[in-house]
C-alpha cells in the first residue's frame, strides 16, 4: 500500500518530486561497492586494538606493558598514565585521560584510577597489523583489585552501595545533570496527585498501578564503530574517517577534546552500516585513534569487533518504571503518573538536548485526552556501559510510548473493557489540534481515530476477537495487541534545544550548475535512510529538476555546511525542511532572472513544476534549466541580483513534528512451551507527506523488526558479578525474517502544518510503536492464566514463567 | 573483526595422512571439519591450536549410504546433505526434522556430522538424534578402526572417546522397519542453540511398543538419552497415559542448569513436554497415521 504516485516521470523514469523510486545509493550497496570506514586504507596506515576490563568495578593497581612493547610490530602501547602525561590545551581539562560526554559528564578515555564497567578501555596498542595489535593485548599485565559491582539500579541508591564516581567526589550514585539536578520532573505534580486522590475516593473510579521495565537493549548496527585518523604534521590538518551519525557535532567535540583548531579538523563519515543511535556518542576508541596518529605520525585505524560494540558502546533504555493511571469505570482516563529509576551506566553519556535530561520521555501522556500527568525520573550510575539514548528511540519516546500503551492495556483488563474501545474513548480529537499536552508538548496535527479505524479495518478487528473467543473455548491461546503512539521528532527549535551548547538547526547549500543540474550539500548523515534519494526528491519537488540530476553530498565536514546530524528522526523534519527552503530560494531567484530574460515584471510570472511563465501566455516562459544557464551567462541581471543560481539556508524548526500511528499485532502462544508466534502485524503510520513511500515503508519494516526483537528476544543482562550476558550475537539475539510476519502496512496522511512540505519524521516510528503491540498481544493471549503484565523480552522461558504466575526480573541473570 | 592467534594450516590428503599429521603434532593440532564452532572459538581466543588439519578435501569421508542393515553417514557429510537426504528421510523423519532446526543454511552448508559429534557441545542436536537412534561411531587411528556406541561416546561436555591421533570417520544407525521418529526443539530464535530438544523413535507392533529410543539435548541428560523412560514404554500400548509417564521419567533423568536460555525448572518442564510431543508423533508415524 503506497500513496498514489501522481508526479510526472523524468526521462529516467523517476518521479519529478514525490513518489516511490529506487534508492540511488543501492546501486553501490548491492554491488558490494560501498565504502565503509574499514574500507579506508591510507598509505603507511597502522592498526590498533583496545585492552578492555574483565571486571565491572575494580581498582587498577598496576599495568605492565613491557612484554607487549617488546613484541615485533608493536609501535606504541598507551595507558591512562600515558594520557595523563599529554598536556591538553583545551577548556575541558588539562590532559587526555578523560573526555567530555554529550551530557556534560566526563568519561575515561583510558582508565587511570579504576574500571567502572566490564569492557571499559584500559590500554591501547598501535601495531603494524590488527593481528599483532590483538596479540599484544594478551601480553599486557594488569593487576586489578576487584570492588563490589553495582549491577542493579535499585541497589545503586542503597546507603551502603559502593560509590562508582568517586573520581568526581560524589558521595552517592545519583547522576547530577548540568543544572545540578539529581531528579527530573515534568507535568503538574500537585494537580496529578489531587486527581489520584479524588479517584481513590470515588467508587466510580479505578486506579491501576503497574511496575514496567524497559530492559537494556543495544542498537547492534551491522557495522561496528571505528575510525581512521591521520594528523598531517606539516599542515596540522587532522582527517578523521569515522562511523558518525553527526560529523559536524563530532568535529566540534574533537576540537574541544583535542584542543585542535576546528578549521584544521576534517571529519568524514563515509558509508555507514547502520546507526540507530549507536553512532551518536564520541567513543574513547575514536579519541584513541587520534592520539595514535599524534603519537606515531602515521594514519591509525581502530575498528572494534562485535563483542566490543555490544559491551562498551551506547546501549538503550534500562528504565525501571512504576506507572499508575486513574480512570472512571466507564473508561475515561483522568490522570497518569510515572516514576522512573533510570540506569545510566558508569558515565552519563546520554546524547540528548541539554534541557531534556530524560530525553523526551515526558511525552508519555501519549495520544489521549486527559488533563493531569506527572513524571519523575531518578537517574543513577551503575557499573554498566554508558550510553542511554540509542536504538531508534526518538530520545526515549520509545520508553514513553511503551509505558503508556502497556498501562492502557492494564487498565482495560482491570475494567474488563476491549482495549480498542478504551483507546477510542480517550484518543485526542481532530479539533483539539494544535494540542498542548499536560507535560508541555504542542502536538502539531492529528486525526487519531481515523488512523485507528483504518488499522482495525485492515486487521478485521471484530472478526479477530470472534476467532479468539472460539479458540479460547478450545484451549488455544491467541492474542491481539494494539498500540497507538505519538512521537515528537525533529529536534529542534534552537531556543530550547541544543547538544553541548550547539543549537539543533541545520544548514544546507544548493548549487544549480549552468546545465541545470545541481548539487545539494547536507549536514545530516545517512546510515541507511536513503538521503541521497529523498533529498534529491525534495529539490525535484520544489524546482521540477529530475531527481537524477541532483547530486546529494553528505558526510564530510569540509564539503557540507554545519548541522547536528541524523538521529531522533530529525533529518526530514529539520534538514528536509532546509532542503525545501533552500530550493525555494533558488526558485525565487530564478523568477527574477526569468523576468529579466522575458523582459517582464517578476509579478507577471507564474510557476508550474520546473518553469516560470508569463501569466496568461503559457507559451512564454523559461525552464529552470534555461534559467540556470542564463544565470551563468551574459544576460544583464536586475540590480541586486548576483549571478549564478546558488543558495544556502539554515533551518530552525518552529516546533517538532508529531508523527503517530496505530499498530495491531496478532500472536499465537503455545502454553506448553511458552513460544510466541507472530501471525500478523498491521501498521498504519501517519507521518504526514511521504516523500518516497517505498523508503518510508522500508523504514517501517525495519522498525517493526526492531520492535519484534525487543519484545521477544533482545536483552543486555548482567550477572551479579558484573558480567555482560549479551556480549555476542550468540547471546544478544536479533530477529530474523523467520520471526517476522508479512507486514501489513497502511497509512493516513495528516501533513505537519509548520513543515514546508508537511512531512514528519518516520525513521523511528515503528521501533517506538511496535514493542507495546507485541507485548500487549502476548499478554492478551495468556490473560486467561491471570496474567496482567510480564516484562520484555518475552522469551519462551519468560512467557512460561508468567503463565506460572511468577514475576521475574528479566534484566538479571536467569536463576 | 575478531582475530585469532597465529595458527598453521595443512590440508590432509587422505585419512592416513590426517592421522599421521595428528600424531606428529599431538595435542597442538585440531581437525577442521567445517569449523563453525572451532573458528569462532579461535577468534574469541578461547581455542588456540597451533595447527589446523583440514579434512575438507577427503571425499572418502563424505556421503550417505545403506550398508547391510545400517545407514552410514560419513564424518564430513554436511548438515545440508543430511537435511536433503532421501535415504535418511525414508527411514527416519528425525534427521530431517532435526536438521531443519539446526543453526541456519550458512552453517548447515559447512558444518558436518563428524564435526558436530566431536565438538560434543552439551546442546548439540545431532547428539540427541544419535543417542535416540542408538547409533555407533567408527573411530580410526594408526592402529586401525574401532567402534563406539554413541550412548558411550561422550566423556563429558566437549569431551569424547576420540583420542589424540584419532579421527571419527563415520556414524552408523541401524535401520528399524516400521519405526516412526520425530524431533522437537524449543529455541529462543531460529538458529539459536536449543533451550531443550527431544527426539524419539518408536516401533509399535501388534498394538504395543516393541522398541523405542529417546534422545535429549541441552538439559543435562546423561549420554543424551533416557533409558528408564524407554524401558518403561517397551511392551506397553502407546496410550497417552503411557507416553506421558515415559516423558515424565525422561524429564526426571535430566539435570539441566539455568542460563540465559531459561531456568532449570523450565528446561525440565520442556524435557517432559517435548519428549511427550516427540513420542506421540513417533508412535503415530509407526502406526501409519
Amino acid at each position: 500500500m503506497t500513496a498514489v504516485d501522481d508526479a510526472p516521470l523524468s526521462a529516467a523514469g523517476n518521479p519529478i518530486g514525490f513518489g516511490s523510486m529506487k534508492r540511488v545509493e543501492d546501486q553501490r550497496f548491492v554491488r558490494g561497492q560501498g565504502n565503509y570506514v574499514d574500507d579506508v586504507n591510507l598509505p603507511g596506515m597502522l592498526h590498533s586494538a583496545i585492552l578492555r576490563s574483565p571486571y565491572a568495578h575494580a581498582r587498577i593497581t598496576s599495568i605492565d606493558t613491557s612484554a607487549a612493547e617488546a613484541l615485533p610490530g608493536v609501535r606504541a602501547v598507551i595507558t591512562g598514565k600515558t594520557l595523563e602525561g599529554i598536556a591538553r590545551p583545551s577548556l575541558l581539562g588539562d590532559n587526555f585521560a578523560w573526555m567530555p560526554t554529550l551530557s556534560y559528564d566526563t568519561q575515561a578515555v583510558l582508565a587511570t584510577d579504576k574500571v567502572r564497567f566490564q569492557g571499559q578501555e584500559v590500554a591501547y596498542v598501535i601495531a603494524d597489523s590488527r593481528y599483532i595489535a590483538k596479540d599484544a593485548l594478551e601480553l599486557i599485565v594488569v593487576d586489578y583489585d576487584p570492588l563490589e559491582p553495582v549491577m542493579d539500579a535499585k541497589r545503586a541508591l542503597d546507603p551502603d552501595a559502593p560509590i562508582i564516581r568517586d573520581d568526581k567526589g560524589f558521595t552517592d550514585n545519583r547522576v547530577v545533570d548540568v543544572h545540578g539536578q539529581t531528579s527530573w520532573e515534568s507535568g503538574n505534580a500537585e494537580s496529578t496527585a489531587a486527581a489520584f486522590a479524588r479517584a481513590e475516593a470515588d467508587p466510580d473510579c479505578v486506579v491501576v498501578t503497574q511496575e514496567i521495565l524497559y530492559p537494556r537493549v543495544h542498537p547492534a548496527p551491522m557495522e561496528t564503530c571505528g575510525s581512521v585518523a591521520y594528523l598531517d604534521k606539516v599542515t596540522g590538518q587532522l582527517t578523521l574517517y569515522t562511523t558518525s551519525q553527526a560529523p559536524h557535532a563530532h568535529r566540534t567535540v574533537y576540537a574541544m577534546v583535542a584542543g585542535l583548531p576546528e578549521q584544521k579538523i576534517r571529519v568524514i563519515s563515509p558509508d555507514i552500516g547502520g546507526g540507530f543511535g549507536n553512532k551518536v556518542p564520541v567513543y574513547p576508541g575514536y579519541v584513541l585513534s587520534i592520539i595514535g596518529t599524534i603519537v606515531t605520525g602515521k594514519p591509525v585505524k581502530w575498528m572494534e569487533d562485535r563483542s566490543e560494540n555490544l559491551m562498551s558502546t551506547g546501549f538503550a533504555r534500562d528504565y525501571h518504571m512504576t506507572a499508575k493511571v486513574a480512570a472512571t469505570k466507564e473508561g475515561k482516563i483522568l490522570a497518569v503518573d510515572v516514576d522512573v529509576l533510570a540506569d545510566h551506566g558508569a558515565f552519563n553519556g546520554v546524547a540528548q538536548p541539554t534541557n531534556f535530561p530524560a530525553g523526551f520521555f515526558n511525552i508519555f501522556s501519549g495520544s489521549y485526552d486527559y488533563p493531569d500527568a506527572h513524571c519523575k525520573v531518578d537517574p543513577v550510575y551503575t557499573n554498566k556501559a554508558p550510553g542511554g539514548v540509542a536504538y531508534a528511540c526518538s530520545f526515549r519516546i520509545t520508553e514513553a510510548a511503551y509505558v503508556i500503551e502497556r498501562l492502557v492495556d492494564c487498565l482495560a483488563q482491570e475494567l474488563q473493557m476491549d482495549p480498542a474501545e478504551l483507546r477510542l474513548k480517550n484518543l485526542l480529537r481532530p479539533e483539539q489540534f494544535p494540542y498542548m499536552s499536560p507535560t508541555g508538548w504542542e502536538y502539531d496535527s492529528g486525526e487519531y481515530e481515523k488512523t485507528m479505524r483504518v488499522a482495525m479495518e485492515i486487521a478485521g478487528y471484530d472478526e479477530l476477537r470472534r476467532e479468539q473467543a472460539e479458540k479460547r473455548a478450545r484451549g488455544e491461546y491467541m492474542g491481539i495487541g494494539i498500540s497507538f503512539f505519538t512521537e515528537g521528532v525533529g529536534a529542534g527549535p534552537r531556543r530550547t534545544m541544543d547538544i553541548l551548547g550547539l543549537g539543533m538547526a541545520d544548514g544546507i547549500e544548493l548549487r544549480i550548475h549552468p546545465t541545470g543540474k545541481g548539487v545539494l550539500r547536507l549536514s545530516v548523515q545517512s546510515q541507511g535512510q536513503g538521503h541521497e534519494t529523498t533529498f534529491a526528491q525534495i529539490v525535484s519537488h520544489e524546482l521540477g529538476i529530475p531527481p537524477e540530476d541532483i547530486e546529494v553530498v553528505h558526510g564530510d565536514t569540509d564539503q557540507t555546511p554545519f548541522g547536528l546530524g541524523t538521529y531522533g528522526s530529525r533529518s526530514t523534519p529539520v534538514s528536509g525542511a532546509a532542503a525545501s527552503v533552500v530550493a525555494r530560494k533558488i526558485r525565487d531567484k530564478a523568477r527574477l532572472i526569468a523576468a529579466a530574460a522575458l523582459e517582464c515584471s517578476p509579478d507577471d510570472l507564474e510557476w508550474e513544476l520546473g518553469r516560470w511563465y508569463v501569466k496568461g501566455d503559457k507559451e512564454r516562459g523559461k525552464t529552470i534549466q534555461e534559467i540556470a544557464l542564463l544565470s551563468h551567462g551574459s544576460l544583464e541581471l536586475p540590480e541586486g541580483v548576483e549571478g549564478h543560481l546558488d543558495a544556502t539556508a539554515v533551518y530552525n524548526p518552529p516546533n517538532l513534528t508529531y508523527p503517530y500511528g496505530c499498530y495491531i499485532c496478532v500472536v499465537d502462544v503455545d502454553p506448553g512451551t511458552g513460544q510466541v508466534k507472530i501471525r500478523r502485524f498491521i501498521a498504519v503510520d501517519d507521518c504526514g507527506t511521504r516523500i518516497n513511500p517505498m523508503i518510508v515503508e522500508g523504514q517501517v519494516h525495519g522498525g517493526l523488526a526492531d520492535g519484534v526483537g525487543m519484545a521477544l528476544m533482545e536483552l543486555i543482562a548482567f550477572d551479579t558479578d558484573g558480567n555482560n550476558l549479551g556480549g555476542s550475537f550468540m547471546d544478544y539475539l536479533l530477529p530474523t525474517a523467520i520471526e517476522c510476519p508479512d507486514w501489513e502496512l497502511g497509512e493516513t496522511v495528516t501533513p505537519s502544518p509548520h513543515h514546508p512540505i508537511g512531512a514528519k519524521g518516520v525513521g523511528e516510528s515503528a521501533t517506538v510503536g511496535s514493542p507495546a503491540a507485541v507485548v500487549n498481544a502476548v499478554i492478551d493471549a495468556i490473560s486467561p492464566f491471570g496474567v496482567r503484565h510480564a516484562d520484555m523480552p518475552l522469551t519462551p522461558a519468560n512467557v512460561w514463567r508468567a503463565i506460572q504466575g511468577r514475576n521475574v526480573r528479566t534484566d538479571m541473570a536467569v536463576e | 573483526m575478531q582475530t585469532p592467534a597465529p595458527v598453521d594450516y595443512v590440508r590432509a590428503t587422505s585419512v592416513e595422512n590426517a592421522i599421521s599429521l595428528l600424531e606428529q603434532h599431538g595435542e597442538d593440532a585440531r581437525l577442521l571439519a567445517g569449523g563453525h564452532s572451532l573458528l569462532p572459538m579461535m577468534k574469541l581466543r578461547l581455542a588456540r591450536p597451533e595447527i589446523l588439519v583440514d579434512l575438507q578435501g577427503l571425499s572418502e569421508l563424505r556421503g550417505i549410504k545403506v550398508d547391510g542393515g545400517d545407514l552410514v553417514i560419513g564424518a564430513m557429510t554436511t548438515h545440508a546433505e543430511i537435511l536433503d537426504s532421501p535415504i535418511l528421510s525414508e527411514h527416519y523423519a528425525i534427521f530431517r526434522e532435526a536438521e531443519k532446526v539446526i543453526a541456519d543454511p550458512v552453517v548447515r552448508n559447512k558444518g558436518t556430522m563428524g564435526g558436530s559429534m566431536c565438538q560434543a557441545d552439551p546442546s548439540e542436536d545431532l547428539s540427541a538424534v544419535g543417542a535416540a537412534l542408538k547409533g555407533t561411531v567408527v573411530i580410526q587411528g594408526s592402529g586401525g578402526k574401532r567402534t563406539v556406541e554413541i550412548r558411550n561416546f561422550h566423556e563429558g561436555p566437549y569431551e569424547t572417546k576420540v583420542k589424540d591421533g584419532e579421527i571419527l570417520t563415520e556414524v552408523r544407525f541401524p535401520i528399524r522397519p516400521g519405526a516412526g521418529s520425530a524431533y522437537e526443539k524449543v529455541e529462543r530464535r531460529v538458529g539459536d542453540w536449543p533451550v531443550c530438544s527431544a527426539g524419539a523413535y518408536v516401533v509399535v507392533s501388534g498394538g504395543t511398543v516393541t522398541d523405542c529410543g529417546i534422545g535429549l539435548t541441552a538439559v543435562g541428560a546423561s549420554h543424551f538419552c533416557a533409558p528408564d523412560a524407554e524401558a518403561y514404554l517397551i511392551g506397553k500400548p502407546p496410550t497417552e497415559a503411557n507416553l506421558a509417564e515415559a516423558a515424565r521419567l525422561a524429564a526426571e533423568s535430566c539435570d539441566p542448569t539455568s542460563d540465559q536460555r531459561g531456568p532449570a525448572d523450565y528446561k525440565k518442564h520442556l524435557a517432559q513436554e517435548l519428549t511427550l510431543r516427540a513420542l506421540r508423533r513417533a508412535a503415530a508415524a509407526s502406526q501409519g497415521a
